[in-house]
């Protein structure tokens, strides 16, 4: 895994929603697929976008940008969903584009400003820098809600 | 990883498994004591239970397990024996050590803490019955050695000291040592195996030719051994022959007897001397009627059959049935397999369909014949899958036993349909449920003694488990001889409780079903089985998440019965599909009474938001599942709507309006991760041919979150009511 | 040395065990359920020693012995009483009923291994 016997840390998938770029910890994707139809669940909270298809499973798909309350664009083809796995079940996020897989150490992380007014923030473990941009690194655990959450 | 490899790991599995199979047998044999058989059979078959259960646990070091099985099994075979009689009382311990019994199995299985305080309890009563002089028998603590787990052979150690023995052995077998299938032969032999041997052979008591009886032993043997072993492990040698021959052992003297270097070959049991009695030729049979004389190897088998007196056959057919034990991932992968062909098979008739070919084409005909033969495949794949309720049955037994107890009432468990073929995971999940139900029949539903006997019914109630196959769906019924649901109270609670408003008319079935309301509780004093926060709710949810529906019946005075109808699979299901609002979706065929074209007049409205619809002169609530679901907003209710009038088996009735009917056909059911989300009136899902996921919907739960009185007050809820 | 066993029980776990216990040894193990499962068996093979339980539906193991001594083809067949009581009597009557020896349950496999090596060589 180590390159030149210099250990990173960890890697990151970064992506782009609503125009901002964001990261998940590579560990905890699956894979990546196009964007398919999805079918709709009633009365669910708008960042579900539905159910696909995912070689005869069914994977709930959550709309990123709605999840962040960033605007939410139009789908298109170019569109994926990253399958993620969180707690032993699979979920998919959509997202605009899929952009890098870049390796950083703990050290480049930053914790971000306590800014605990800003849901957006809320589900942001951390920043780094890389190449002059700022990703937000997304902590999946707060993103992916889970059921007791909602009840408590 | 190395539990896959090591196969005591495997078998100590299969034991638990077997153990699960004895417990069975173990309830129903108690059963039927209880219920007043006399057949011997059936104790040998208890007493069986708990001797192999204790033979297993030996093997594994279950030393907890064994110790009970144990005592438990002593008083058992006095009962096998005759000399103890059980009474009811004693039934009722004997039934609470084969709880305790299957506890401590589970416990030993699941390496969680035995419930020991409990066992000595039962087990102080268990010796009780056995009057004073059976006491307390405690296991020969050698009985119970855990069986080493290496499988290595124990050869002699060959490395220990160099003390040798000169001990010499005389050796006499009598008549009967023949008759055991021991052999001189190979005795001599493990004894020269000890060491240096000199074997001669003493034929002084031979008798001439003429005197010599073909059974008689008349042979001895003088065994000269040169060895590191001891007497007692020389004795071990002559171990199962002990009283069969006169053996002496006597330390390195010189027998003063000539010897010979080696010995002549033994007369080897009375080789093949005819037996006169066994080829003698069948006695004339006078009568004529007697059987022929059979083959010499059969009548040994039949003899011995029929003097076990199981000619019946009842047992023995059970017995001879060929098993083969599966792991159930290779049968969860077969549906899944299964599952995936009936979805290929729906995409290609799809494609065969848009390509246009004739209906009498061969490839249409040979799709027919592939429809065919997928569902018997999916049809035998789920029979791999059945079992019958009977397990889940006895763990109910229990239950009655237990709660009986809890609030002191004499309470009788009648189960009916006990082998009732149903999906396993099916049977899996029942359990919490209908413990639930048996409970409250127990607690709420029976009164008590006294109140029985001022009714004028037997002091015992009874609790009635039944199952049944119904239009292929599985029917259980828990259903009590008590005073019926007070339905007074039960609305004075729901109004008190803020459920329904208090001047609501309700009809009788309307008020049964407020039972299944979130957060409604009959208990007006906390006993010890409920009080738990465990509503009747719960149990709905349980059902439905099983693809099954609830119902009660109850009528004052009698009783009440509480109904669950299942599917018999979770994997497939018969649907309608259907289009609403751009979205296809499933309906459970089986609740579809009748489609309707809505005409001018059938539809009225009762207030704004709120219609019926006219089915032959009664009113059905009528609905638009698309703004249901809230898939669009405004409603289509006018004329030449297609509407699905459904049914559910409590009553309950409702017409949907949807766009369009797709199709009629059996569609595999996945799961929907409800991990954060579970939508409602949404049941599952399936994927269609074209691989797009359809939702299948739940019509109870549609019809439930319309609002839950219906009738007079149904108000449309323009959204259903998530969160219940 | 390639003994072949029959072993009697209705026990899967100790079916199991017996087999667990042999077939490394270089037994070939053949199992039956019960006594007439047993005898059933038997038609179809000539073993070199029968490992027999005694409580069993349909035929126990004493009638089971019984069966077995009374063909010819095995009335020397050595059989060895599989149980878990080292109670005298019970031995007793497996003797009596044709028994050579017994080994009480449970067993240790180099206990059986032995035992059955000493009764069929």
């Amino acid at each position: 895994m180590s390159e030149h016997g210099q250990t990173s840390d960890l890697e990151l998938l970064t992506f782009r929603v609503a125009d901002q770029e964001y990261s998940l910890d590579i560990m905890s994707v699956r894979e990546i697929r196009g964007w398919t139809r999805t079918t709709p669940m009633p009365h669910a909270p708008d960042y579900m976008r539905g159910v696909i298809n995912l070689r005869g499973t069914v994977l709930p798909v959550m709309d990123l940008a709605r999840r962040l309350n960033l605007p939410s664009q139009e789908t298109n083809d170019r569109n994926v969903i990253i399958v993620v796995k969180m707690n032993g079940t699979l979920t998919g996020l959509l997202v605009d584009a899929v952009s890098d897989i870049v390796a950083i150490t703990e050290d480049d992380l930053q914790i971000p400003p306590d800014i605990s007014s800003d849901p957006q923030l809320s589900v942001v473990r951390a920043l780094t820098v890389i190449d002059d941009r700022m990703i937000r690194v997304l902590d999946l655990a707060a993103v992916v809600p889970s059921r007791s959450d909602e009840a408590a | 990883m190395s539990d896959q490899n090591d196969p005591m790991a495997e078998i100590r599995a299969s034991f638990f498994i077997e153990c699960e199979e004895l417990l069975e047998a173990l309830q129903d044999g108690l059963q039927e004591l209880d219920d007043g058989s006399e057949d011997p059979e059936t104790i040998n078959v208890v007493f069986r239970a708990v001797h192999s259960i204790k033979g297993g646990a030996g093997a594994f070091g279950l030393e907890t397990l064994v110790r009970f099985a144990h005592r438990y099994e002593t008083v058992l075979d006095e009962v096998r024996n005759g000399s103890l009689h059980p009474d009811s009382e004693a039934m009722k311990l004997f039934f609470l050590a084969a709880d305790q019994l299957s506890d401590l199995v589970r416990a030993s299985r699941d390496d969680t803490p035995l419930p020991e305080e409990t066992s000595e309890e039962l087990l102080g009563r268990l010796d009780a019955l056995l009057g004073d002089e059976g006491g307390s028998e405690e296991v020969e603590p050698a009985d119970f050695t855990p069986m080493g787990l290496s499988l290595s052979l124990d050869l002699p150690d060959l490395d220990a000291g160099p003390a040798l023995n000169r001990i010499t052995v005389r050796f006499k077998p009598e008549q009967e040592l023949f008759a055991t299938g021991n052999e001189p032969q190979m005795l001599l032999r493990n004894l020269a195996a000890l060491g240096e041997a000199k074997i001669r052979c003493d034929m002084s008591d031979l008798p001439l030719l003429p005197d010599l009886a073909p059974e008689t032993p008349y042979l001895q043997w003088i065994v000269e051994l040169e060895t590191e072993a001891s007497e007692p492990e020389i004795r071990d040698i002559f171990e199962f022959v002990d009283g069969l021959c006169e053996i002496e052992i006597s330390g390195g003297e010189e027998d003063s007897a000539p010897l010979a270097e080696s010995a002549p070959p033994p007369p080897a049991p009375p080789p093949e001397v005819p037996k006169p009695a066994a080829v003698s030729p069948p006695v004339a049979a006078p009568t004529g009627s007697a059987p022929v004389a059979s083959p010499p190897a059969a009548p040994a088998a039949a003899a011995v059959a029929d003097k076990d007196g199981e000619g019946d056959g009842r047992k023995g057919a059970t017995a001879a049935k060929s098993v083969v034990r599966v792991d159930l991932e290779r049968i969860e992968r077969l549906v899944n397999l299964v599952g995936e062909l009936v979805i290929n098979q729906a995409m290609l008739s799809q494609s065969l369909d848009e390509a246009g070919l004739s209906p009498h084409s061969d490839a249409m005909n040979g799709l027919e014949e592939f429809q065919r033969l997928t569902r018997d495949i999916q049809d035998s794949v789920m029979m791999i899958r059945a079992q019958p309720v009977k397990s889940l049955f006895q763990r109910m037994s229990r239950i009655v036993r237990e709660s009986s107890a809890a609030v002191e009432k004499d309470v009788r468990l009648v189960t009916e349909g006990e082998a009732t073929e149903v999906d396993k995971t099916v049977i899996e999940r029942l359990s919490d449920p209908l413990t639930h139900m048996i409970r409250n029949a127990v607690d709420h539903g029976l009164e008590t003694a006294e109140k029985r006997l001022a009714a004028g019914k037997s002091k015992a109630g009874t609790v009635t488990l039944t199952a049944a196959h119904r239009s292929g769906r599985v029917i259980i019924e828990v259903a009590d001889d008590g005073a019926g649901i007070n339905r007074p109270r039960v609305q004075e609670i729901a109004v008190n409780k803020g459920l329904i408003s208090p001047d609501v008319q309700l009809s009788d079935s309307e008020i049964d079903n407020l039972l299944f309301l979130p957060g409604f509780s009959t208990a007006s004093k906390v006993s010890n089985l409920s009080g738990r926060g465990v509503g009747m709710d719960v149990v709905k949810t349980a059902i439905q998440s099983l693809g099954g529906r609830i119902s009660i019946n109850s009528e004052p005075g009698k009783g009440t019965t509480f109904s669950i109808s299942l599917p018999l699979t979770l994997a497939v299901l018969d649907g309608m599909v259907v289009n609403v609002a751009g979205e296809t979706l499933v309906l459970p065929l089986n609740v579809v009474v009748e489609t309707l074209s809505l005409g001018p007049d059938d539809v009225q409205m009762l207030r704004p938001g709120a219609y019926v619809v006219r089915v032959r002169g009664g009113f059905v609530p009528l609905y638009d599942l698309g703004v249901m679901l809230g898939y669009r907003s405004s409603r289509k209710t006018g004329e030449g709507s297609i509407v699905l009038l459904i049914s559910l088996e409590d009553g309950s009735r409702a017409a949907l309006v949807i766009d369009g009917i797709q199709d009629q056909r059996q569609v595999v059911i996945k799961g929907l991760d409800d991990s954060f989300y579970r939508a409602p009136g949404i049941a599952a899902a399936t994927i269609l041919g074209d691989g797009q996921i359809a939702l299948i919907l739940d019509p109870a739960d549609i019809i439930a979150g319309m609002g839950h009185i219906r009738g007079s007050d149904f108000m449309f809820s323009e959204r259903m009511t998530a969160n219940e | 040395m390639g003994l072949t066993v029959l072993a009697v029980d209705d026990s899967r776990t100790m079916r199991d065990m017996i087999r667990m216990a042999l077939a490394p040894a270089g037994f070939t193990v053949h199992l039956a359920e019960d006594g007439v499962h047993g005898i059933e068996v038997l038609e179809g093979i000539s073993p070199d020693a029968i490992i027999t339980d005694i409580n069993m539906p349909r035929m126990d193991g004493f009638g089971f012995i019984d069966a077995v001594r009374d063909q010819d083809a095995h009335r020397a067949t050595p059989i060895l009483v599989l149980t878990t009581e080292s109670a005298p009597e019970l031995k007793m009557r497996a003797r009596n009923a044709g028994a050579t020896g017994w080994i009480v349950k449970p067993f240790d496999p180099a206990k059986l291994v032995k035992a059955l090596h000493m009764v069929a060589g």
